[in-house]
């Protein structure tokens, strides 16, 4: 708690959240906000925008409500944004802790499986993994997790590495603590701190993967998603840019919002730190 | 009886491709009850004896006997019980300590780990613990990083003292601390003394600190042990040129108490 009012204190911070918490709404009341199928034809096609009150933002080349179309891809991008950094930040939080605690052979290992899965273009690892596999939700979390669960890993690993050589660690081994108890007690605690600030902007980083996916042809077919309001909206952009330019709008906001947020996410964590 | 024997215990370092050598073929002996000063310049390797007596770090070799015992060839649960009798108190009076602990919680740990008193009278030992350091038990409520460095330090000790320890290691414990509360704090470690009689292996670049505390003195140069005597032969008659620097780097250094616990900065 004592963090969220922290956080609230930077402009950043309270700028991010203010508009995450915004679209967090839009995307749990989207049926009531929105009701009906999006991806329903439900007017003329390519109604201008702003020009009938009951589709304000137009409508694309089927005749479907643009704005139920961005109501309900909030849904989406959130949804793949946030699930596949939770993946990438549980895998990357078991490979770090494992490597930085078991050292040795086990820590290179796994390191170099990290290296491996760094240098493949985490983007070219997500389309691979889509296309073999055949797009739906699920499938497109994995892929994006599979590209970006490296950076929390690497972090995790150093986090734990540098903490175990702390003073305070020393301290609790001198006074007979049980290595279990050090590594949950001791080490954990102070070592997520930095890795969350991380998840946010794998949050971004997934929700624009996601959107790419989309917009190649390769998210799922049954949802409607910005990227693919972008990708629909490009065949017509002469005549109507308006189809491509409100779900881009809605992305660019997103994205911008979550790095808002972590940059004072990281003030926040970087002032207790000074503090501490 | 000896309470601490260190035979020829040697450590190397490989850094960068440099090979370091931190302690070479150290011996010492400490009673129960005495204080002996561990002195030497920075990176003479007194923090690194300091660290392979607590079994922070393993030595290459040479042996180590505590009460009797082989100190080295401990492990695992045993080693953990045995921790109890040789407690360590640290230069860094912010960095020996969770961020998250507080005062609490820090006097609480070696009271449940080595269940010193019952869970319900826990409470009542930390009062009587900060009572003994001097500090004041409203203090148990508070984040370790809100109160000041000597009273970290006090703290320090009251964690140190609460599993009765028979051998405290300070590693520079008032180095860190303002001069003027330095001499409270060295008095309060000659008054524990006295009155449990614990050994203290007390690593110091000052002679001056040392001097207010110390029985013996063994100087420290390069690794190797260069000089070792009652603490006022030391330092009225410093034979080694390492002796002789660390005399000279303390301008007004003169005995006055075998065991004074005067500190004159
Ligand atoms: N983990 C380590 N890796 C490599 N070299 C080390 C390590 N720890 C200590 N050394 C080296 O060993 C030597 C002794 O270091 P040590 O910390 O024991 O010195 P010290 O007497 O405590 O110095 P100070 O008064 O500065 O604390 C130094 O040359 C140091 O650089
Ligand atoms: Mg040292």
């Amino acid at each position: 708690m004592r963090l969220v009012r922290n956080l609230i204190g930077t402009p950043e911070g309270a700028i991010g959240l203010g508009i995450l918490v915004l679209l967090a709404l839009v995307a749990l009341f989207a049926p009531v906000l929105s009701p009906g199928d999006p991806l329903r034809i439900a007017a003329r096609p390519l109604l201008a925008p702003f020009t009938d009150p009951s589709f304000p933002l137009g409508t694309d080349r089927l005749g479907r409500d643009v704005l139920a179309g961005i109501i309900h891809g909030t849904r989406t991008s959130l949804a793949v944004g946030i699930a596949a950094a939770l993946a990438a930040i549980a895998i990357g939080l078991c490979v770090g802790l494992t490597a930085g605690f078991a050292g040795g052979l086990v820590d290179e290992a796994l390191m170099r499986v990290v290296d491996a899965f760094q240098i493949v273009p985490s983007f070219l690892l997500a389309l691979a993994f889509v296309s073999v596999i055949g797009a739906s939700v699920p499938v497109v979390v994995i892929a994006i997790a599979l590209g970006a669960w490296a950076d929390p890993a690497r972090l995790t690993r150093a986090q734990v590495l540098s903490i175990r050589e702390r003073d305070y660690v020393a301290s609790a081994r001198v006074i007979g603590t049980h290595p279990v108890e050090i590594a949950l007690r001791e080490i954990l605690p102070n070592a997520l701190p930095p890795v969350l600030a991380l998840s946010a902007i794998i949050v971004a980083a997934a929700i624009l993967t996601e959107a790419a996916l989309s917009f190649l042809g390769l998210g799922d077919p049954n949802v409607v998603t910005w990227g693919s309001m972008i990708a629909e909206g490009r065949n017509v952009l002469r005549s109507s840019p308006s189809l491509s330019i409100f779900p881009g709008i809605a992305l660019v906001v997103t994205v911008v919002a979550v790095y808002l947020f972590s940059e004072g996410l990281t003030k926040t964590i970087g002032r207790g730190r000074r503090i501490a | 009886m000896t309470l601490l024997e260190i035979n020829n215990l040697s450590k190397h370092f490989r850094s960068g491709g440099r090979d370091v050598t931190a302690l070479d073929d150290v011996s010492l002996t400490l009673d129960p009850g005495q204080t002996l000063g561990l002195a030497g310049a920075s990176g003479s390797g007194k923090s690194t004896l300091a660290r392979i007596v607590m079994r922070l770090l393993p030595p290459d070799g040479g042996s180590i006997r505590f009460a009797g015992e082989d100190w080295l060839a401990l492990s695992g649960k045993d080693l953990r019980r045995r921790r109890a009798k040789i407690q360590m108190v640290f230069q860094d009076v912010l960095g020996a300590f969770n961020p998250r602990a507080t005062v609490a919680s820090v006097l609480d740990d070696p009271l449940r780990i080595h269940e010193i008193v019952p869970k319900s009278d826990r409470p009542r030992k930390i009062a009587e613990l900060l009572d003994r350091v001097g500090l004041q038990a409203n203090l148990a409520d508070r984040s370790i990083r809100d109160v000041s460095g000597g009273q970290r330090q006090r703290i320090a000790i009251a964690r140190a003292i609460a599993t009765d320890p028979a051998l405290i290691v300070l590693d520079e414990a008032v180095s860190a601390l303002d001069v003027s509360i330095r001499g409270k704090v060295l008095e309060l470690l000659v008054e524990l003394q006295r009155e449990r009689d614990i050994a203290y292996l007390f690593v110091s670049h000052d002679l001056a600190v040392l001097r207010a505390v110390s029985h013996r003195i063994t100087v420290m140069d390069g690794g190797r042990l260069v000089e070792t005597g009652p603490a006022r032969q030391v330092i009225d008659n410093p034979q080694s040129t390492a002796a002789r620097a660390l005399v000279s780097a303390v301008p007004r250094l003169r005995i006055q108490t075998p065991q004074g616990h005067s500190y004159e900065p």
